[in-house]
């Protein structure tokens, strides 16, 4: 294989791995990097389960190469929780229900971070706009939304 | 396949000339990486442009706006003074995709992407923009018109690369809109789009206008007859009438499952309508 070689931070940590050139982000969290919070539903780039935010832009981990990560900082849904406490989209996602299958669940949510770390205070139509790239197939979203505005609300301290 | 990521647009130009293989340019990928996954192109080098400096960043100067190659589509939402210049512009290139999308698409990509359908280029077609083309020698200037020359297709010769999109400075009492029309709400393709760009004198009649049409013709066109229909005006009911006649005649639409060659003709002349109708708003007229 002729590989690049990628130095990167992930969730904090430093790590570096050897890729093919042409293998994707995600392919590299999963398969080498063992972080396999991030799904493949599509690999178009058009479900967002494998959303991950490189630094401070969401994006498909499916649609961006593993050599473009060199030197760059990437959150993934492993670095959410602190420890074993849960964030509080996290705890919030569960109390509300607002997961079946689980395949969506960590895109929905470092979607959800990303979009409350860009705008606190949210309406109901900035969240539908800004998860209309994370694809659930269980919930029709409902339950989604109003988790995302539970966490709005007590991540304000409101 | 090999992956390059220069530091500066000579180097970039360089390595994109000497390639023998299957070369292209890499900036936010998200037509990119989707053509390699599903076997469409097969690259022997990628070169990622997103590490030379000038092309992640947008400058505003005398002359108007210098938007980089590598800028992805959510920056030009955040740069206030960009947007209150251009809004159809920013609201053309904001309609491409997801946030997901947004983080890392890019105007020139959306160009160089060929779509006939891609939402970017009618604005920017209207706003009379020019794009900045390194090549292995020497460096041009031409209208982003001409680059797109049929489905999937551009002008560009091997070893070059556009570098910037130039948005003329405004004059007063001017401004853009852009209107598609798709079957959802949001996160899809135009069936049919319009922008236009015009300048209003102080009594609000309309002295300089672009109208282009997208998804209506195997490249987005510039409708001359359609600008000439309101310049002169103050978009009264007839100047518009006029418009969407002109727009309407303009078409060369296919038939597909978006949208009928029927459909599209009236719709552009629809879309312009209301695209003119904020536009002029925009532009202070009443």
């Amino acid at each position: 294989m002729s590989g690049v070689h990628v130095t990167t931070t992930i969730n904090g940590d430093e790590v570096d791995f050897v890729c093919p050139a042409d293998e994707t982000l995600l392919d590299a969290l999963r398969n080498r990097l063992g972080l396999t919070g991030a799904k493949e539903g599509c690999g178009t780039g058009d479900c967002g389960a494998c959303s991950v935010i490189l630094d401070g832009r969401l994006v498909c981990s499916c649609l961006v190469l593993g050599a473009e990560a060199q030197g760059r900082k990437i959150e993934t849904i492993e670095g959410m929780a602190d420890g074993e406490k849960l964030h509080p989209l996290q705890r919030l996602f569960i109390s509300h229900a607002a997961l079946q299958c689980g395949i969506c669940t960590p895109g929905f949510l470092i979607a959800a971070k990303n979009l409350l770390e860009m705008n606190p205070d949210p309406t109901e139509e900035e969240i539908r706009f800004g998860l209309a790239g994370n694809l659930c197939r269980c919930t029709g979203y409902d339950k989604i939304v109003r988790a995302v505005q539970a966490a709005a609300k007590e991540m304000r301290g409101a | 396949m090999r992956y390059e990521a220069p530091v500066s647009v000579k180097e970039a130009s360089a390595l994109l000339a000497k390639e023998r293989g299957a070369s292209f340019v890499l900036a936010g990928g998200t037509d990119l990486l989707v053509r390699m996954k599903g076997g469409f192109i097969e690259p022997d080098l990628v070169v990622d442009i997103k590490r030379i400096k000038p092309m992640g960043e947008v400058k505003k100067s005398a002359s108007g706006f210098e938007i980089g190659a590598a800028v992805p589509c959510c920056k030009l939402g955040e740069n206030s003074a960009l947007k209150k210049a251009w809004p159809g512009v920013v609201e053309a290139a904001n309609l491409i995709g997801s946030k997901q999308v947004q983080g890392r698409c890019t105007i020139v990509g959306n160009l160089c992407n060929a779509s006939p359908a891609a939402d970017s280029v009618p604005a920017l077609v209207a706003a009379g923009a020019k794009v900045v083309i390194q090549g292995p020698r020497k460096k041009r200037t031409i209208p982003v018109e001409q680059v797109p020359v049929a489905p999937g297709r551009t002008s560009l010769a091997k070893g070059e690369i556009i570098t910037a999109i130039q948005l003329p400075k405004r004059n007063p009492r001017s401004a853009d809109a852009y209107l598609r029309f798709i079957p959802r709400s949001e996160m899809d393709i135009a069936v049919v789009s319009a922008g236009i760009n015009l300048t209003l004198d102080s009594k609000g009649v309309v002295t300089a206008a672009r109208v282009s049409l997208g998804a209506v013709a195997p490249t987005v066109l510039l409708v001359d007859a359609a600008a000439k229909a309101i310049i002169g005006t103050k978009l009264d009911d007839k100047a518009l009438a006029d418009l969407a006649a002109a727009c309407s005649a303009a078409c060369r639409p296919i038939d597909d499952k978006r949208g009928t060659i029927e459909f599209r003709q009236k719709v552009a002349g629809v879309l312009a309508r209301r695209a003119a109708k904020i536009a002029y708003q925009r532009a202070g007229g009443k």
